[in-house]
């Protein structure tokens, strides 16, 4: 160190000639890269480190990587399957299982904390004092308690509280049915389920094979929607042109529900009724309570958070935007739909992708009350009769990882679409 | 410069890994000074705190003779609570120096997921608990019933097995650990409990009202229940094998805690001798001094003081010995010769 010149020396008129090792470490023009190569090198050695030290470890306790595992048959039964699935079904399938289990937690969680947070939110604002206090005490309740205590607090509520099939029986049962077609019992709802006499079997898609009886209905409603959009942008354009808007809601009604009542009559729908036989109801659909804990204690939780993003949305845009839409005349409802909300929901869309995102990474809770998805079924039982931790850990990890960026990578094209075009 | 810090970079990743390289397990317990035991989250009779928060129980006994037989100490023990799910990961990983926890010997938990099951403390089967109103007396006559069960345990494959075998079905309603399958089962959320009787019998016991509740007589499984070690460390996996044997050796030969301190000045049966360490010098074999065994037995009496204080027949538990008798009583429980 002794020969190597005086760094600022080094800095001066001529440096860029001469240049000198130590000049990586003490020119200021080369120091941060200096700093970055040596952090990435660090990074790189720990990551080896950390690979090599799971290899030998493996090796010395006798263990392989390998996903073979995946294809072996899992052994044990799932209770909500949305998928044909036995006992004997493969690991992976289980996988699957649970997949769509989590899929299906996060779709209806995201759509019940949607629904009550803007209700909570519009709400809060209200100028009636005691809906505004109570949805208040909603919120600040919901938020400062976590959200694993409300899952199951909500568990509990149901197992304790509600009758059990047997109060049911007998001819003067101590419980009956809600409108001779509910059931609400200590071990979930039984809700009557929609039935097809014509089944037009299964759309052959490997390994999910979805009933095409579904998929047209589906079809039809979502083909109804799209119709309805381009009738209602056609009474815009109408509008536009001579300054009266046709009458269209009897139109709308007509394209969104009577080709799904055609479909519905044509494959013969009907209601299956939930009946006790046996230990249990049968027939109808069955919630379990697992998965009532998880979707009441996810959705009210999460509700609190977007009622606060919802509040602070509209709160945000000026005062001035509603007296000037009073102003021109308009009622308070439209002003709220028209004006307030589209430029609100720029506010809101950013912050609501989190609250999504950290929905469906809670959907990993259900172990706590035994609801069965991803988590639960590769992560919990397979790993645990397998003894794959690191693959399933792994798999686990890719999985949700794949959905949140799916479910950013759609919200984050819808915040493009709302949100303020700089011209 | 730049070469120290790279030099002491080096260094400490060296040092890491060079810790991360393991002492025996003998050295680790030792030099800590304590052992550590994975046990039950709560399943009384076999592993659970009493009410001054003093972990109890046979399970418990067990680990608390190791401790004896390694420090010297029957309450140089700290007990970590894993659940069905966990147990396995918490040993691997090095959490606990050993697993005493109801856990069925399998093969697939000894071949592939690299146990060492040391021997059988308990040879017990899966059955079936429903409430005396639900009027049931078969297993087969569970058809659509919905049962409790816990997760990650050879319960739930074997009940798979026999629902599917028999044609019937069931709803399943996974739980993580015994209390909370209680719970549920209490209020009614399942039919059915079902999982080790060794279980149900001190699930039973700890319910208000015991009578209410009947086990059915179906055992539709073999569950050989007993300590585990991990695997790659045949020093320990010995010493723990053989601190069970000494207990059930003991019991045969008629060593009880009460005068094993009189038998250890010398007694006329060689056999003896050896197990309490006047003759042979078997302890210094494995790295302990030749007192080991003398002191498990002293800590928790013999395998038969310990069934009797924790589960027998006189405890709330109420087991019957059955199985797990000596052989020579008609039971299963034979230990290797002391020689
Ligand atoms: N012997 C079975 C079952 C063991 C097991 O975990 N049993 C439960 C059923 S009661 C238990 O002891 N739980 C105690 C706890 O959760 O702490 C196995 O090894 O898989």
């Amino acid at each position: 160190m002794a020969s190597t010149p005086d760094p600022r020396t080094a800095s001066s008129a001529h440096a860029k000639r001469t240049f000198h090792p130590s000049m990586l470490l003490y020119d200021q023009r080369y120091r941060s890269i200096t700093i970055q190569i040596f952090a990435l090198f660090v990074l790189m050695l720990s990551a080896a480190w950390l690979i090599d030290n799971v290899i030998n470890n493996l090796r010395l306790a006798g263990r392989t990587f390998s996903f073979g595992f995946l294809s072996q048959s899992a052994g044990y039964d799932i209770n909500q399957r949305p998928i044909e699935y036995t006992s004997q079904s493969s690991h992976g399938r289980a996988a699957l299982v649970g997949f769509i289990n989590t899929i299906i937690l996060a779709i209806l969680g995201c759509v019940l904390a949607t629904i009550v947070g803007v209700l909570a939110g519009v709400l809060r604002l209200s100028k009636n004092w005691i809906v505004s206090r109570l949805v208040t005490v909603y919120v600040e309740i919901f938020r400062n308690i976590p959200t694993l205590i409300w899952i199951l607090i909500f568990g509990a509520v149901m197992a304790e509280s509600m009758p059990a099939p047997s109060s049911f029986r007998g001819d003067d049962p101590a419980s009956s049915m809600l409108f001779d077609a509910i059931a609400i019992t200590n071990r979930g709802i039984y809700v009557p389920s929609i039935m097809f006499t014509t089944e037009l079997g299964a759309l052959p898609l490997g390994p999910v094979a979805p009933s095409l009886n579904w998929i047209l209905v589906l079809g039809v409603i979502i083909a109804g929607i799209f119709a309805n959009a381009a009738l209602i942008r056609h009474a815009t354009r109408v509008q536009n042109a001579t300054g009266v808007r046709p009458k269209t809601w009897w139109k709308s009604i007509l394209i969104l529900f009577l080709p799904v009542i055609v479909i519905f009559i044509a494959l013969g729908a009907h209601l299956e009724y939930p009946e006790l036989r046996g230990f249990n109801f049968a027939g109808g659909t069955h919630l379990r309570n697992s998965f009532l804990a998880m979707w009441l204690g996810l959705g009210f939780y999460t509700g609190a958070f977007i009622a606060e993003i919802v509040r602070g949305g509209i709160l945000a845009i000026s005062k001035g935007q509603s007296e000037a839409a009073f102003a021109l005349g308009l009622q308070p409802g439209k002003t709220m739909r028209l004006v307030i909300l589209p430029q609100a929901l720029r506010v809101i869309i950013p912050p609501l992708i989190s609250q999504y995102l950290n929905l469906t990474k809670n959907t990993s809770l259900g172990l706590a009350v035994g609801y069965m998805d991803l988590r639960s079924t590769l992560g919990g039982i397979t790993i645990n009769q397998t003894g794959r931790e690191l693959e399933g850990m792994l798999l686990l990890m890719g999985v949700y990882l794949a959905i949140s960026l799916t479910i950013s990578g759609l919200m984050n094209v819808y915040n493009s679409r709302v949100k303020l075009k700089e011209r | 410069m730049k070469k120290t810090v790279f030099v002491g970079a080096f260094a400490a990743t060296a040092l890491v890994s060079g810790l991360a390289h393991a002492q025996s397990t003998l050295e680790q317990v030792q030099s800590r000074g304590e052992l550590i035991c994975g046990s039950n989250t709560g399943q009384a009779g076999f592993g659970a705190p009493d009410a001054n928060g003093v972990w109890q129980g046979f399970d418990v006994g067990f680990c608390r003779a190791l401790a004896a037989a390694v420090l010297g100490d029957s309450n140089a023990v700290s007990f970590v609570p894993l659940t069905s799910q966990t147990r396995f990961s918490a040993l691997n990983s090095g959490e606990v120096d050993v697993l005493a926890r109801n856990t069925t010997w399998t093969f697939v938990r000894d071949v592939d997921l690299s146990m060492t099951f040391v021997g059988t403390n308990y040879y017990d089967g899966q059955g079936f608990m429903v409430t005396r109103d639900l009027g049931v007396s078969s297993a087969l006559e569970l058809d659509g019933a919905t049962v409790c069960i816990e997760t990650g345990t050879t319960t739930e494959l074997n009940l798979a097995d026999y629902f599917r075998v028999n044609g019937m079905s069931y709803e399943p309603v996974p739980v993580d650990t015994a209390a909370e399958a209680q719970q549920q089962y209490l209020a009614g959320a399942c039919d059915v409990y079902t999982t080790d009787v060794s279980a149900l019998a001190s699930s039973r016991a700890s319910f208000a009202e015991p009578g209410d509740h009947v086990i059915l007589p179906e055992v539709v499984s073999k569950e050989p229940l007993g300590p585990v070690v991990r695997h790659g460390d045949d020093q320990w996996a010995d010493i723990v094998q053989w601190t069970l044997f000494a207990l059930i050796a003991a019991e045969e030969l008629g060593v009880t805690s009460a005068n094993v301190e009189e038998l250890k000045a010398g007694s006329n049966n060689p056999e003896i001798n050896r197990l309490l360490g006047t003759e042979g010098g078997l302890g210094s074999m494995f790295g302990l001094d030749d007192d080991w065994a003398a002191r498990a037995i002293a800590a928790v009496g013999n395998y038969g003081e310990l069934f009797a204080s924790t589960i027998g027949d006189q405890t709330p538990i109420g087991l019957a010995r059955g199985l797990n008798a000596q052989w020579t009583q008609g039971g299963l429980l034979y230990a290797p010769p002391f020689r």
